[in-house]
């Protein structure tokens, strides 16, 4: 015993699982999506993909060198948002545009809070955001996918969404792809973004998760749960013009923002009821902005409208605590 | 069947295995006792003897102040060679009655057994204040106070504690199978001295062979044994009430507010000797155990036994060790040095290898309420924990920082490892200092 023992209060054990671990779970997760992107777009996926990921390390690792602080890029977090910002992005975005996006999703929605855990927007999602706003047209060249064709002869095409909002807008009606032959939207056959093409591999990434608990069941169910019951209530009242509630499941960001956009834990709130509002809030205003809104797609501004109300969710959400008040449920007869 | 039990919690390996099949073997006495006069919660003992003073097992040799203290025993005979602080598991030089034994290891010729049945409950109580009976869960609370409900009080629940939760302690379970009699003996008089008719006793059930053993020795007896699902802090006291009776204890109160009173097997056993046969506490079960010591034991140690002893009865240490911590890895206390003896409520010793322990630097919260969902108070451990770095006394407050039990889920939980618990232990005081002043 000839060296120092250490002195600490308890607990003295500790479960082993750390933010980075989390971030690279989490990342794992996706890595069927990023195949299933890559295989439908061909290399412009790729590239892609590498800028925002690499962007995005390289925009926090500059950040915290101008903030004097450690290096935060070991956790994978920064790497986590560069994923998702690509995929958010369509596969014919230019390279300018996915390295600003990077800069904006680091910079503006994470760094400037305080990194890591101080960001009250969902970073990759603030990127979107700006570049969807600042750059409608290249934001919204969507290609239809055509596996593995290395994306040299793109075929440009609008998302489901798109197709069904013009349509009902022209016409009052819904077109016939809203109405019919979902199972190709299941598979991934339809344009839009990266992370939009196939809702099966994000279903998988999404039941990963809750299977390896990095995420709890309440986001998810809620937000889903909601899309179902608003979407469906109005497809019921009027089938011609409103579409079905699978047809809102299984087009846009919806599965990639159910499973990993809206559960991002820094900008969700931390007990579960509030979880519960939350993803009823993202729901609702997702199928809002779907039916009625200028855009076509409502995931993105829905949960970043609900990351704005985290913290009053938070703070009228707290649960009773133990002895709060008298108790008697019975227990052992 | 599903097992009854409390929300939140943690599921930390249990480590058991190296020490549960392990028979308790009686740890040879060293070459001096450290008897401290504080092994209790509440006033210090003070000291009756002089030094040079002869004195035998189980004799007087600090006498009880104030109504919330227990007076202190020899753990053997010999002589009192000094009376001096010596280090104490709190961390400090502590007032301490030095013994050097004389080897036959006498008992007092006073000491005496009586029938508890020939007794009421006042004088069963005044006996177990005699003989230092106190919780030995790990708490030590003096007994004779718990078990003196104020008359507004009706308590109509006697919980016996056989959990045993912590990780890698294995003394309650050896003690549950090797001691069995003398539990529900201990039992039965605890019972009589409350006068209540129902005693339910809970055992986590990764302890098949306790839960077997106990339920026939209680088949006879009013005594309900209750198998629980494994998950800490099941042996907490108001999670187990929570758990037994679907009754919680009402904030800031105590478990006789909710009319139950918790009780350890340990104690149980040590109420039984001290009424039987008139034996004061001068020993208990310890388990040694951890990747750090050769040989894990589950050891029946004298009261001021230094650590530094009884892992030489444990095949000494297997590498350089890190932490020196009594008691269980959840809840228990680092120790600076191996010459701190065993005291009453060092439930075990265990020794974590340099390796074993874990110095990651804490990271930023990422909110991902992983403390939120464990914790079985239904805190917010990391607002707390944020309200204690920024001094935030008040608003600590207002998030109720004093109920928090500090079991330690939320830090386990945590993977930015912050030291959430220990930032809420801290800012308790705070808040507590701060009560007083408004």
């Amino acid at each position: 015993m000839d060296k120092a023992l250490y002195l600490s209060s308890s607990p003295h054990i500790h479960s082993g699982l750390t933010t980075a671990g989390i971030m690279r779970l989490v990342i794992y997760a996706l890595l069927p999506a990023v195949a299933v992107a890559i295989v439908f777009f061909g290399l412009p996926a790729l590239k892609v993909m590498l800028i925002c990921t690499l962007g995005c390390v390289a925009c926090e690792a500059l950040c915290c060198k101008l903030m004097k602080q450690p290096l935060s890029i070991r956790d994978s977090s920064a790497a986590l948002t560069g994923i998702l910002l690509a995929l958010n992005l369509p596969a014919s975005s230019p390279w300018w545009m996915a390295l600003l996006g990077s800069a904006i999703a680091i910079v503006i929605g994470k760094m400037i809070f305080g990194g890591l855990g101080y960001n009250p927007f969902n970073p990759a999602l603030v990127a979107r955001v700006v570049l969807l706003i600042s750059f409608p047209v290249q934001m919204t060249s969507w290609t239809a996918p055509t596996p593995l064709s290395m994306g040299f002869d793109a075929v440009s095409s609008a998302t489901p969404l798109g197709e069904m909002k013009s349509a009902v807008m022209l016409t009052g009606q819904l077109p016939e792809m809203a109405t019919s032959g979902f199972d190709r939207y299941f598979y991934g056959l339809m344009a839009g973004s990266l992370g939009e093409v196939s809702a099966l591999v994000l279903l998988l990434g999404g039941l990963f998760l809750l299977w390896k608990k990095i995420i709890t069941w309440h986001i998810p169910v809620s937000f889903i749960g909601s899309v179902v019951v608003i979407a469906g209530v109005f497809w019921l009242t009027d089938p011609t013009r409103y579409p079905s509630p699978l047809f809102h499941l299984l087009t846009g960001g919806l599965m990639l923002g159910v499973f990993f956009m809206a559960t991002d834990m820094v900008t969700s709130p931390i007990t579960a009821k509030g979880m519960l509002i939350f993803g009823c809030g993202c729901g609702l205003l997702t199928v809002l902005i779907r039916l009625f809104g200028g855009y076509p797609e409502g995931v993105s501004f829905a949960i970043l409208l609900m990351n704005a109300a985290t913290p009053l969710i938070d703070r009228y959400t707290r649960a009773e605590i133990y002895g709060g008040h008298h108790h008697d449920r019975g227990g052992v007869q | 069947m599903r097992l009854p039990t409390f929300p939140g919690g943690i599921h930390p390996p249990d480590n058991k295995a190296t020490t549960a099949a392990k028979a308790i073997v009686a740890c040879p006495l060293p070459e001096e006792l450290i008897v401290p006069m504080l092994q209790h919660i509440g006033a210090p003992a003070e000291c009756c003897v002089t030094v040079g003073q002869h004195v035998a097992k189980g004799e007087l040799i600090g006498t009880a102040v104030g109504p919330v203290s227990v007076p202190i025993h020899a753990p053997t005979s010999g002589e009192v060679s000094a009376i001096e602080p010596r280090l104490h598991p709190v961390g400090r030089y502590l007032p301490a009655v030095v013994i050097r034994p004389d080897g036959s290891d006498r008992w007092h010729d006073d000491l005496q057994g009586s029938d508890p049945n020939c007794l009421n409950p006042d004088e069963l109580r005044q006996l177990l204040q005699q003989a230092g009976i106190v919780g030995l869960g790990g708490a030590t609370f003096p007994t004779h106070i718990k078990l003196s409900p104020p008359p507004d009080r009706s308590i109509d629940t006697l919980i016996i504690n056989g959990a045993e939760c912590e990780p890698y302690l294995t003394g309650d379970h050896r003690l549950m199978l090797e001691e069995g009699p003398n539990i529900v003996d201990g039992i039965l008089i605890l019972r009589r001295i409350l006068g209540v008719k129902r005693v339910i006793f809970g055992i986590e059930n990764n302890k098949p062979d306790a839960i077997a053993a106990m339920s026939k020795l209680c088949a006879a007896s009013p005594i309900k044994v209750q198998p629980l699902p494994v998950k800490y802090p099941q042996g907490a006291e108001k999670q187990l009430i929570e758990a037994l009776t679907g009754r919680q204890v009402p904030s800031g109160k105590l478990p006789m507010d909710c009319g139950a009173i918790v009780q350890n097997v340990g104690t149980a056993a040590a109420v039984s000797a001290a009424i039987r046969q008139g034996r004061p506490l001068v020993e208990r079960i310890t388990t040694v155990t951890g990747p750090g010591i050769r040989t894990p034991q589950n050891l029946r140690v004298a009261i001021g036994t230094p650590l530094s002893h009884l892992i030489e009865q444990c095949g000494g240490l297997s590498d350089e060790p890190g932490k020196i911590i009594l008691g269980g890895p959840m809840m228990g206390n680092a120790q600076m040095s191996l010459a701190v003896p065993v005291i009453r409520g060092t439930s075990g010793l265990l020794v974590l290898r340099r390796q074993d322990v874990s110095l990651a630097k804490p990271g930023p919260c990422i909110r991902c309420g992983r403390c939120v969902s464990v914790c079985p108070i239904h805190l917010q451990p990391t607002v707390i924990a944020l309200c204690a770095r920024l001094g935030l006394v008040e608003m600590a407050d207002t998030y109720n920082a004093l109920d928090c039990i500090e079991c330690g889920c939320c830090t386990y939980n945590c993977p930015a490892t912050l030291p959430l618990v220990q930032s809420i232990r801290e800012i308790k005081g705070s808040v507590m200092e701060h009560k007083r002043k408004h």
